[in-house]
Order: structure tokens, then sequence, then C-alpha cells
């Protein structure tokens, strides 16, 4: 008898000893002293499924962190769905993992229309809806939805590296813009003149299309002929080679600032014509997998080690791939940081206070910095310039 | 309908109204999405199954639907009910004018005019003179409606209750329209239209009208769709949900009324099964359950189920007469 009643006795002591240990411990939905459970929505299938990669290398870095033996002891659970980029079947999406399987956190849900039908629903049940996968600016707005936080850095920001560079180096420029008659293009032309500030003067013209247009020749035209000698291109892929190829063919030779959206050689540089494509400036910030500047950069390395050991099938040239990577190392760091504290609240409050947080596989230099009225993570970018052949990188890093 | 009909329908009825007190607020909220698309797929249904037209483009239709409500209640402040009928009106009136020179489509040719007019539509909708309205790419977020009255229930049961509604009033009226004088014209010309017009029914007339009743239909569902997700962006109208419709009548059965609901529980849920199957290739899953259905079930679940009870009444006949009541056997297929 007195045998079997030992261990009821040392199990009443642990109960009683358990509360002190409990008390610093604080659990939302979704977090226990097991696990952390993160919901992901991606476009698995449908039109936008090339961006399908970023969940599934977002799954395989958590399996990494899992083996390597979690988060602060405790395992991630991801639980990642496929919305095929269609607005309502993200809500419905957005639904399940809040009201069903209960995450803590909503990561890297991506597309800017997705993410705009689930704001206020996310918002309301005062979820974290967190590193979100789009480039509007709109996500950076704590003071009326404090529970949504964009990442990479948004077109405004972009829009205002370049006018900085422009006043730096070109102060008597007569600037051209061109741009998309949308969000998008809106976005990246108040960034631009935001940066401009007093010398908005400088802009001799502006023209935008319509995504439905068959060229921009026109307007290319109409920007020569109103005497701009700096042209900021603010067009998707299929328009920024049009607009590359007429601006050498009448011989029009302007500084040509290229957004990033459409920086790929592969796509928009190379049907351009790489020639005609000499001196276009655009930025980066993180290191780009084809570059071979990096073979031998130990963070490169380190990536492509764990590409190859976790998700062998990915593409090793795929910058989406580098994406996946950098964004779930930033949610490991805010997880770390809120320590034993998995509160909603205070996962949001880790997001924003993260101090000169740099990333292996970032450009040198290039580092996070959030607070309670900023919730733009990435804010800076090295401007680079095609030669040719490739991009090549120069100047400072410039932003906040 | 006869009494054993009016039974069931009445027991469906009552479970269906105490479904939100057994599930949770994310399963009412899709099922309340399973009566928005039932309500859809009868209009396809009473234009496709009753009177033999394709369209490939419904999901235009949908979409007017929902951007009218949403526009109404957006920018205009009317309140969520009262934008069903606008909605439900615009549609009726696109649906019949499109229908007037796409009567001289036939079968495949009205299926490709259908069709352009399902691919334009997002485009149509990011157009920028439409944008003060349309809010672009963004689309428009509307608000979530409160129970009125102050009635115990949540935000999610209530819309549920509200679309149920709906959905029964709009499938009386169809059962209504189709069985009778109307209705018996629609199907007269889906089987012999010049039969259908020897005996004087004006043919022209009764397509567009069909189309118009379908679009109607349609519409009032892309209403509901948007009040019940609180968001409308072009993206959410693409081809796809055009096809998906098209799938949904097709799994559910060809004119049949309740065929639209097995339809709607299919296109809501056989994705979300196919997902969990597999992250890779979801739609291949999904496209291996459609061909499964159509195998196993060629006229439909209705039909399938209707020769079911068909097979199950015979038997319980041939056990009574086998037990020495004499009563005429039914046997031949074509009496079932």
């Amino acid at each position: 008898m007195k045998l079997s009643l030992l261990p009821v006795a040392t199990l009443l002591a642990a109960a009683l000893a358990a509360p002190s240990a409990l008390a610093q411990k604080k659990y939302d939905p979704g977090a226990s002293d097991k696990e952390i459970k993160i919901g992901n929505i991606n476009p698995y299938s449908g039109p936008a499924s090339a961006y399908g990669t970023i969940g599934k290398v977002i799954g395989a870095y958590f399996k990494k962190i899992n083996d390597e033996g979690g988060i602060n002891g405790r395992k991630i659970n991801f639980i990642s769905v496929d919305d095929g980029y269609s607005p309502p079947k993200t809500v419905e999406m957005a639904r399940k993992l809040v009201e069903q399987d209960e995450v803590l956190v909503l990561f890297q849900p991506l597309g800017t229309p997705p993410n705009s039908a689930i704001h206020k629903y996310m918002n309301a049940k005062k979820v974290p809806q967190l590193f979100v996968a789009t480039g509007a600016t709109k996500w950076n707005d704590p003071m009326n939805f404090p529970w949504t936080m964009g990442w990479q850095p948004n077109y405004q920001t972009e829009g205002m590296i370049y006018a900085q560079h422009i006043l730096k180096t070109r102060p008597n420029a007569k600037i051209g813009i061109l741009y998309q008659n949308d969000d998008y293009g809106k976005d990246y032309v108040k960034g631009f003149k935001d940066g401009l500030g007093a010398k908005a003067s400088m802009i001799v013209k502006e023209v935008s299309y319509e995504v439905a247009d068959p060229t921009v020749d026109s307007q290319i035209v109409q920007l020569q002929s109103a005497g701009a000698d700096t042209l900021f291109n603010v067009t998707t892929p299929k328009f920024a080679a049009q607009a590359i190829r007429k601006a050498y063919d009448i011989g029009w030779n302007p500084l040509h600032y290229l957004n990033q959206v459409s920086a790929s050689v592969g796509s928009v540089l190379t049907p351009a014509g790489l020639d005609k494509s000499v001196g276009l400036i655009s930025t980066q910030y993180f290191k780009d997998p084809t570059d071979k500047a990096w073979a031998n950069d130990a963070a490169m390395k380190e990536w492509t080690a764990f590409m190859k050991k976790y998700y062998p099938e990915g593409n090793l040239t795929d910058a989406f791939n580098v994406y996946g990577y950098m964004v779930s190392q930033t949610l490991v760091q805010v997880l770390k940081q809120a320590g034993d504290n998995l509160t909603r609240e205070n996962v949001m409050k880790q997001a924003a206070s993260l101090k000169n947080f740099e990333l292996p596989m970032f450009l040198p230099g290039i580092r996070i910095n959030t607070s309670a009225t900023d919730f733009a993570p990435i804010e800076q970018e090295q401007l680079i310039r095609f030669d040719g052949k490739e991009w090549v990188r120069f100047g400072e890093i410039l932003g906040k | 309908m006869n009494q054993r009909t009016l039974t069931v329908v009445a027991v469906l009825l009552l479970l269906a109204c105490a479904l939100p007190f057994l599930v949770s607020n994310y399963r009412t909220f899709q099922f309340t999405l399973v009566l928005v698309y039932a309500i859809a797929l009868l209009g396809l249904n009473i234009l496709t199954g009753y009177n033999g037209q394709i369209s490939l483009g419904h999901g235009a239709f949908y979409a007017i639907g929902a951007y009218t409500a949403a526009i109404l209640m957006d920018r205009f402040g009317v309140p969520y009910w009262a934008t069903l009928p606008v909605a439900g009106a615009v549609c009726l009136a696109v649906g019949f004018l499109f229908g007037l020179p796409a009567l001289r489509l036939e079968g495949l040719y009205l299926a490709l005019a259908t069709f352009a007019l399902g691919v334009s539509m997002p485009q149509l909708l990011k157009y920028h003179h439409f944008e003060k309205w349309t809010g672009g790419v963004q689309g428009i977020v509307i608000t979530k409606p409160d129970p009125p009255f102050g009635l115990p229930l949540n935000p999610d049961q209530w819309l549920y209750y509200f679309t149920l509604a709906v959905m029964v009033l709009m499938f009386v009226l169809a059962w209504n329209l189709l069985r009778g004088r109307v209705g018996r014209a629609m199907v007269a010309i889906r089987d012999h239209h010049i039969a259908a017009e020897a005996m004087g029914i004006n043919t022209a007339m009764v397509k567009s009208l069909t189309f118009g009743v379908s679009a109607f239909y349609t519409g009032v569902a892309g209403a509901l769709g948007a009040i019940a997700i609180q968001f409308v962006a072009p993206d959410s109208f693409n081809i796809f949900l055009s096809i998906v419709f098209l799938v949904g009548i097709a799994i559910g059965g060809l004119a049949s009324i309740p065929g639209a609901i097995y339809g709607a529980l299919f296109i809501q849920f056989v994705p979300n099964i196919a997902d969990e199957i597999s992250k890779a290739a979801p739609w291949a899953v999904f496209g291996i359950f459609m061909i499964g259905f159509v195998y196993v079930m060629p006229l439909g679940v209705n039909g399938a189920i209707r020769m079911l009870l068909a097979r199950l009444g015979r038997k319980a006949q041939n056990n009574r007469s086998t037990a020495g009541v004499t009563r005429p056997t039914i046997n031949s297929p074509e009496e079932v």
C-alpha cells in the first residue's frame, strides 16, 4: 500500500508545484507547451500557382526547425491551404484556419486581392495576419489595422529610393513617368513624389496606360517629346519590355529606372533585347541565387544545403525559394522573442519590435526595423544596374 | 407534390433549420455558401437542364449580382436585403438582352458566346472608368449584417437563415414555373424546337425569357454570396466559376430541382477534400472525383437517388406479392 501511494504523492506534489511554473506561460489558441500552430494560405493551384513554391519552402524550413528541436522547445505545426488566388476561397480558408484549426497566427497569405478580402475579418477576430506576401503599402497601417503587417519593401518605399538617388546624382533632371493606371502604379508614383518632396517640379510629364492596352509605344513618344531625360518606368513585365524596346528604337536614351516588379532578365530584358537594356537601374534587397558573385558566400551555401536536404524538388534558381526562406526566418525570430508568452497580442508586439534584425540572405547592410507605428519591416534596398549580361549592384544602401 | 414528398421536404427543412445549432460557425458559413450555390445552380439548370441552352458564362451573372449588391451597400447605403431584388432585376435585364442575339446561336455556338462573356467579365470589372463604383482590382469590402429585432443569433447563423429563406422562396417559385405551361414550353423547345414551334410556342420569346430568368436566379445568388463573403473583387469571378457551375448541375442532375442542392454540396466540399488529399495536384483529385461521380451516377446524384428509391419500392412490392397480395409489378424502367 505504501509503495503504490508514492507515485500519487509525487503527482500531487508536482501538481501543487505546477501553478508557479505555469504562471509565466501564457497561451492563446494555437499555442501550448508542445506546439505552435501556424496557418498559411497559398495559391497552389490557379493563375498564380507559380507562387505556390513559397508555401512549400516555408513548410520545408519549419521542418528543419522542428528537426533541430523547435522554437523554445515547441514544435511548429504548419497548416498550409490552397485558395487558388480566389478571394472568396481565401475568406473560407482563413475562417477554417482561425475557427476550426485555431491557429495562433495566419502567416504569409499571398496576393493583394486575397489579403484585402480577409483584412477586416482578421482584425475583427484579433488574429495576426502576419508578414503578408504583397507589395501594397496599405498593410502598413497600425492605427486602423493593428493585426496586419507586411514584410517585403512596399511599392512606395521603392519609389522613394529612386527619388533619393535622382536627388543625389541628378538634381537638374527632367523626369518622365510611365505608370500602370491602377493601385499598384499609383502606389509607386506616390512614393516617388513623396521622395522628391519639394522638388516634385522636376517631373515634366506623367503618362499612364491600361492593362488592356496593346502597347505603350505612344506613351514613350509623348515622354520623349516632353523633353524628359530621366524615365521612371512603373510597368508590369510585358509593358516593361515594350517600353525598353521602343525607347531604344526611337533613339531616346534617358536614364531609365525600372521598377523591381519587372527586373527579371529572363522574362523582361531578354524579350526587350539585352543590348537595348544596358544601363537600366532597378533595386534588390536579397542575394540573387543566380548571381555568381555569391557563389562562395556562406549564407548562399547554407541556403543551397537547406534546399538540397529539405526541398530537393525546389528550383535552385527561383528567387521565390529565397524569399520563403527569409520570411520564415523572420517569423522564427519573432516567436523566439515571444518566449513563453505566446498570445496573439504578444506575437504582434514582438513583430513590431524587431530592431536592426539582419538575415544572412539579405544584401549586406539591409536590416529589418519595426515599431508600434511602423509596420513596414523592410524599407531598404540597394540599386542595381544592368551591364548587358546581368544586374550589378552599386552605391550604398538606400531607404529608411 | 404528393403526401410523401411533402413530408420528406418538411423533414429536410427542419434539419436545415437545426443545422446552425449543431455545427460550428465556420461550418455554418460553408453551408450558407452551399445554399447560395444551390440558387445559382438552379438558375443554370433552368437554362441548361430544362431549356437545353448551354451557358459557359453564368459566372458573369453571378458577378453582376455580387457587384450590384456590393455597390448599392457600399456607395448608396442600401440595406443588404433590399439589394437582392435589384441584383436580380439587373441580371434579368442583362440576361434577357444577352439572350436576344444569342438566340440565333445554337448549342456549341451559344456556349462559345457565353464563354466570351465569362472570360471578359473580370477585365470589365477592372475597367478604370467603372473604378469609381467597382473599386478596380482592390474590389469592395462590405460589412456583415447583424441579426435584426435582437434575435439571439450570431451574424453567421442569421445570414444562414436569411439565405435559407431566400433559397426556399426561389425554389418554390422555380417549382411553380417549371411544372406549369411555361415549364412545359421550355422542355418542349429543348426536346424538339420545330415541333414546339409548330404547336404555337413562341420559341424566340421563351428562350430569351428563360435566359433572363436563369440570370435572375444566378444574380440573386451572387448578391447573397457577396454578403456572405463580405468582399467582391474581379479575381473572385474568373471563368473557372462558370465552369464549376456547369459541373455542379451535371453532377447534381440535369433538369431536376433537388439536383441543384446536391450539385452545390459537391462544388463546395469536394475541392476542399481534394486539397486535403493532395497539395500538389488538387484539381487532378477533383477530376477523379468528378469522373467517378459521372461514371457511377450517369443521371446525376438526383437521378441515382430516384433510381435507388424506385428499386427499393419495387423490392418491397415484390416481397408483398410473394406474400400472397396480388399486385401488378412494375418492371419497365420507363415507368419509374
